[in-house]
């Protein structure tokens, strides 16, 4: 079974989110999400400053195998993004929930009006997923 | 469900992550693709390749019916046990499937061909062999292992169950060649530019050899693997750098058409002597310059397509194999998401024998 932390929400493509003080959210890809797409080499992040709507996609992450999109969960703008990234894409393939997070996005919005699960809910729909 | 090798089994108990693959179901890594990739080209890794069709022709024409049938000359093949690369053309030219043609006897040859490719490979050579006499068999009997990497055969040999002597012999076969020990016939040949062996065996004992070769600390590796160590090496895949539209004078394969001698008639070969003119495509390999991954059908400009692209966990870097305008500059620009990158051209291959030949960094 995946790595699903109880304290992070949850997208149907796979994100994570992070809320943080003030408005500040953290966004990653799941441990499932990783495994899905095996070893990581390159990794695209958004600029900071960039305003991004919730749905649409910022980051890319590729593997090996294929190049996938990531969708930001929140709308907002970018105030950090992960640099570490550019030459250890393989962090987020160790850590996905810590050193492999992507970018952070300062929303007005409240977390409670974005389509987010609960760990609960993600771990029952990945569990929905597979069969 | 799709199709599964005798390994199937084995492969899900040691973890493999399975996937489709031209409607087997095979192991794409068992863990780390990046990591297997290394093990072959540091020491030794394996992998399961019974997928392919393993093809036995027999009778006393066999040898003139191969000539008729292959673009490569398989009267080139003197010794017994001695292998030939060669593509089975379309009468227009067009790639029916790369292969693999093993001479074992003057009435017999063995041929390894493509999985995805099998159903209509054996189609078209029962077609051709029929006014031959050759008797055409499939050896679904046997599994097919490749063990490959710098100290794949010596680990291989260990595992055999071979004495010294069968040990000695086995060790001295010579690159392209193969021959057979008790149950094992063994190939050094492969798809990784690395030195190793194919294995072909029998399949009730395959389970039993992979473990007896997992015990020599050789690494199992999926198909993930397989591809960026044969792309690294510049080598072909069938679908990806040419099929039945492309002929092997555009996808670096001018090599395996053998126009001499100029009486012998193969399939394809007056539609290949009208392409021999200047002009026309040619598969090339390219760097990326910039961060990011090569990947098939990505666009190239001012002209051409990535046949095969990937990252090269060697150079650190993507790599590819494209077609292009014979004509195409050595740097040109490749269109990934919407933004052209610029990439270099270069001549394949990028790694041999865990050596880099190309600088690692622009």
């Amino acid at each position: 079974m995946s790595n699903i932390p109880s304290d992070l929400r949850y997208t149907k493509s796979h994100e994570w989110v992070r809320p943080g003080s003030n408005g500040s959210v953290e966004i990653g890809i799941s441990e499932h999400a990783q495994g899905a797409l095996g070893d990581l080499v390159f990794i695209e992040v958004p600029e900071v400053g960039r305003a991004v709507k919730a749905g649409e996609a910022c980051a890319v992450v590729e593997s090996v195998k294929a190049a996938s999109d990531v969708y930001s969960p929140v709308s907002g703008k970018v105030t950090a993004s992960n640099s570490a990234l550019a030459t250890q894409p393989e962090l987020l393939n160790q850590d996905p929930y810590g050193a492999g997070w992507l970018f952070r996005v300062q929303t007005a919005s409240s977390l409670d009006d974005a389509a987010l699960m609960s760990a609960a809910d993600y771990a029952k729909y990945l569990a929905d997923e597979a069969h | 469900m799709g199709l599964k090798t005798a390994l199937y089994d084995t492969h899900v108990q040691q973890g493999a992550k399975i996937v489709d693959f031209g409607g087997w179901e095979m192991p794409l890594h068992y863990g780390s693709q990046i990591e297997e990739h290394h093990a072959v080209r540091r020491d030794a890794g394996m992998f399961d390749v019974s997928h392919m069709g393993v093809v036995d022709l027999q009778g006393a024409r066999v040898r003139e019916f191969l000539r008729n049938l292959l673009a490569n000359d398989v009267g080139r093949l003197k010794s017994p046990g001695k292998a030939l690369y060669s593509c089975m053309l379309l009468p227009e030219g067009g790639v029916i499937d790369d292969l693999i043609v093993y001479f074992m006897s003057d009435t017999w040859f063995r041929m390894v061909v493509n999985a995805g490719t099998r159903g209509k490979d054996l189609a078209w050579i029962r077609g051709h062999a029929q006014p031959f006499a050759v008797n055409v068999a499939e050896r679904d009997d046997l599994a097919m292992i490749a063990i490959q990497g710098p100290n794949a055969r010596e680990k291989t040999l260990a595992a055999s169950g071979q004495g010294p002597a069968g040990r000695a012999s086995a060790l001295s076969l010579a690159p392209f060649f193969g021959a057979q020990f008790d149950s094992w016939f063994i190939a050094r040949t492969g798809y990784t530019g690395e030195d190793g062996f194919e294995v072909m065996l029998p399949a009730v004992d395959a389970a039993k050899a992979w473990n007896a070769l997992r015990a020599q600390d050789i690494q199992p590796a999926g198909l993930g693997a397989r591809d960026t160590l044969r792309l690294e090496a510049g080598m072909n895949l069938y679908g990806n750098d040419m099929d039945e539209s492309h002929h092997p004078l555009e996808s670096g394969l001018a090599w395996t058409v053998a126009f001499e001698p100029v009486e012998r008639d193969f399939i394809g070969r007056r539609a290949l002597e009208g392409l021999r003119v200047a002009g026309g495509q040619q598969l090339v390999g390219l760097l990326l310059e910039e961060r990011g991954v090569l990947r098939s059908h990505q666009k190239i400009v001012p002209a051409g397509e990535v046949t095969s692209g990937t990252f090269s966990p060697t150079l650190n870097r993507s790599i590819a194999l494209a077609r292009v305008p014979k004509t195409a500059a050595p740097s040109v620009q490749v269109e990934i998401r919407g933004k052209l990158h610029a990439a270099s051209v270069v001549k394949p291959p990028f790694v041999r024998h865990g050596k880099a030949l190309i600088p690692n960094k622009p």
